[in-house]
């Protein structure tokens, strides 16, 4: 029972690392660069939902819809002024700039929060639990993180195959030298592409706010298990996103069911094995 | 950077007002003797994850500035006194960076270092190879002394340090445990860090002392900081039937376990979370759920020690800095403001404040009543380091807000005991 309790905890922290991930994994799909900054950006989001429903008092079900608009307007025009400028040709300078922006991020965020450790209390949300019998239960909260990260990843997978936005961003992430030719914008279309992603962090942003403390310097941790979730899924693959954050979740609780010492080395050797077996991931894209 | 700019006017100007103000000194010397100015580092973890223990910093040097005003007498000299504080970014590197430049560019004279091994450390490594007396605390001591191999037959030279030591967190957490009933099983989270290790410790840490004293110990081993999960733990913990769960935890490592711990219907009697419940700023978020958690207290207003710079009660530091910031009092301000008693008072007692050795050996010679309690250097358990005392404390909500009640003081029977410990639920 205690295994298959842990099998149940690791999905649902698979989908922690989903959530987290998407929006890295959108963004590598379509622009093929890593944003660095990519975890302060939910750390940004988890501040907004703070200030917005812990300080000024705003309605937390506005706020659960103002925090992902702002973020993905914020991102758009991020992409359009800044990013866009130094994409194209080089892999490096892309990098850096987000690199730098964490930076940038953290001291900003330290010098309008200050260094405190902070939590957005959801009340009665944060211990409410279900029981499935034989010792079983399932936190109301890790469910809502669980299911949030499939609803994000097939609204994804939705606008990115079944609609005409998405027919442009898979022809922009195929072959941006052809889609200027054919009349589409390449800086619109990373734009829209980060404002999906954008969204995406905000979401993931809202629920880091609730699920534990954080503070202006946690997002880099974030990271680690948000690119490895990618890799084992499959670089542009957004179910791959979702699977390999599943199995990496479960890698790591069964791995502590056996030495709480192993939680992560068991996730860093399942991802070192996928790695192995199949270097471009479960399901690769490209 | 400042560029100044020589002009033949400001340099005249300059020169002029210098030989002037010589020819006036020189002149004036006999009666108003007055030294150079004494140059105190300061390196303290402003930003990064350990900020939470600079927040009394300002308010700190704001209080020495003021009351020090235009200098300290030594040996019947006035020398004005100048802190540089440079901010170590909670990295080991950056502490041992800024302490060098503390020493080869601004030259100081003292330098003064506080929040964990991750600052104390680098700086008074520099300080000791480069031969300038060094002040410190806020770490456990033996990760200070040990952590910069320290030979207990040698010690240093140049650096001194002030705290508690492991020794003394094991006698008041388990003292703690002793005032309530439960059925004596201990859970541990103790991480793979140097805090974790040390306390897991087979032979210094917990697990001897908890034999000794009739504790059954789980323990599920060295978990990763930073961990998402903690279901293995609280699985272990409840097939073991755990009532007491100890550990030194970062904030939102217990914040996880703690939530977690209540969806899996896990709830212990007593919960120990060093570290992350010390400061008043980590636990009000936890709202009601901070009741009843209990924590080490290195210093309170309720210490019954009063400053030997300005003259206040632990009370009335805590009074005048909850008035000047609006924020709550935090265990680093008492410590905070003893650094930088020690501090004054070797200068007072030092024969040539020009002279480092000089200086070290005023600071070896300590034997002062300061906000934290008595600081002797020589009555340490090992040389260079001095003791102060620690207690026992639980969070309990009062009026919507937790308050830190002193709840054990085995060790330390002069600070008085304010609430009484109670199990969880």
């Amino acid at each position: 029972m205690v295994w298959v309790n842990a099998i149940v905890q690791g999905m649902l922290l698979g989908g922690l690392y989903a959530l987290f991930a998407a929006g890295l994994s959108l963004m590598f799909g379509v622009m093929r660069f890593v944003n660095l900054a990519h975890g302060d950006f939910i750390v940004t989001a988890a501040y907004l939902m703070l200030a917005l429903v812990g300080m000024l008092n705003v309605h937390w079900a506005f706020a659960i819809l103002l925090v992902p608009a702002v973020l993905g307007a914020a991102g758009y025009f991020n992409q359009r002024i800044l990013l866009n400028r130094v994409l194209g040709g080089d892999l490096l300078p892309p990098v850096l700039v987000t690199f730098g922006l964490s930076i940038i991020i953290q001291n900003a965020l330290l010098e309008v929060f200050s260094a405190d450790s902070q939590r957005l209390n959801a009340g009665w949300l944060d211990t409410a639990s279900f029981q499935l019998g034989g010792g079983i239960a399932i936190g109301a909260l890790p469910l809502m993180m669980f299911l949030a990260a499939v609803a994000v990843i097939g609204g994804l997978q939705f606008i990115f195959y079944k609609t005409a936005l998405g027919r442009m961003l898979r022809a922009t992430s195929d072959d941006p030298a052809m889609v200027p030719l054919m009349g589409g914008n390449n800086g619109h279309v990373f734009a829209i592409a980060t404002l999906l992603a954008s969204v995406v962090v905000g979401i993931a942003g809202i629920f880091l706010a609730v699920k534990t403390n954080f503070d202006p310097a946690a997002g880099p941790a974030r990271l680690l298990f948000a690119f490895e979730a990618v890799i084992i899924g499959g670089l542009g693959s957004l179910w791959g996103t979702l699977i390999g954050g599943v199995i990496l979740g479960v890698a790591q609780t069964l791995g502590a069911q056996i030495d709480a010492g192993y939680q992560i080395l068991a996730g860093h050797l399942v991802f070192l094995a996928i790695l192995v077996a199949r270097p471009r991931g479960l399901l690769p894209k490209m | 950077m400042t560029r100044s700019r020589f002009t033949r006017r400001g340099f005249l100007k300059a020169t002029g007002a210098t030989g002037f103000a010589a020819a006036a000194g020189g002149l004036a010397s006999p009666a108003l003797a007055q030294g150079k100015t004494i140059k105190i580092g300061f390196v303290t973890p402003q930003t990064g994850p350990l900020a939470i223990f600079a927040e009394p910093d300002a308010f700190t040097l704001d209080l020495f500035k003021k009351q020090i005003g235009d200098g300290i007498m030594i040996n019947g000299t006035k020398y004005p006194v100048e802190f540089i504080v440079k901010d170590s970014q909670s990295s080991s590197n950056r502490a041992s960076t800024v302490a060098q430049e503390l020493i080869f560019d601004d030259e100081v004279d003292l330098i003064t270092a506080t929040s964990t091994p991750d600052t104390t450390n680098p700086v008074a490594d520099q300080a000791e190879l480069n031969g300038v007396p060094c002040i410190t605390n806020d770490t456990p001591w033996q990760p200070h002394f040990f952590g910069r191999q320290g030979d207990p037959a040698v010690g240093f030279n140049y650096t001194y340090h002030f705290f508690w030591g492991l020794e003394d967190i094991i006698s008041s957490f388990i003292g703690m445990w002793d005032k309530v009933e439960t059925n004596k099983v201990v859970g541990a989270l103790w991480p793979n860090d140097p805090d974790g290790n040390g306390w897991s410790d087979s032979k210094l840490g917990f697990p001897p002392v908890m034999a000794e004293r009739g504790y059954t110990l789980v323990d599920p081993g060295r978990y990763q900081n930073m961990s998402d999960d903690f279901s293995a733990q609280i699985s272990a913990f409840k097939e073991a039937g755990v009532e007491i769960v100890t550990g030194v935890q970062l904030p939102p490592d217990f914040t996880t376990f703690w939530s977690q711990a209540a969806q899996q219907g896990f709830a212990p009697k007593v919960m120990q979370a060093a570290k992350a419940t010390e400061f008043p700023q980590a636990v009000a978020p936890l709202g009601e759920r901070a009741e009843g958690l209990s924590v080490e207290v290195w210093w309170s207003p309720h210490h019954p020690f009063s400053s030997s710079f300005s003259g206040q009660s632990s009370a009335e530091l805590a009074a005048a800095y909850e008035a000047a910031t609006g924020n709550p009092w935090t265990m680093p301000l008492g410590f905070k403001h003893s650094l930088f008693e020690v501090a004054v008072d070797a200068l007072t007692r030092t024969e040539d404040p020009t002279d480092p050795d000089s200086i070290a050996a005023a600071i070896a010679a300590t034997n002062l009543d300061t906000v934290v309690g008595n600081i002797n250097f020589s009555a340490g358990p090992v040389p260079n380091i001095a003791k102060t005392p620690l207690v026992g404390g639980q969070w309990q909500i009062e009026d919507g807000k937790p308050v830190l009640k002193i709840v054990e003081n085995g060790d330390h029977p002069e600070i008085p005991l304010t609430g009484e410990m109670k199990a969880i639920g």
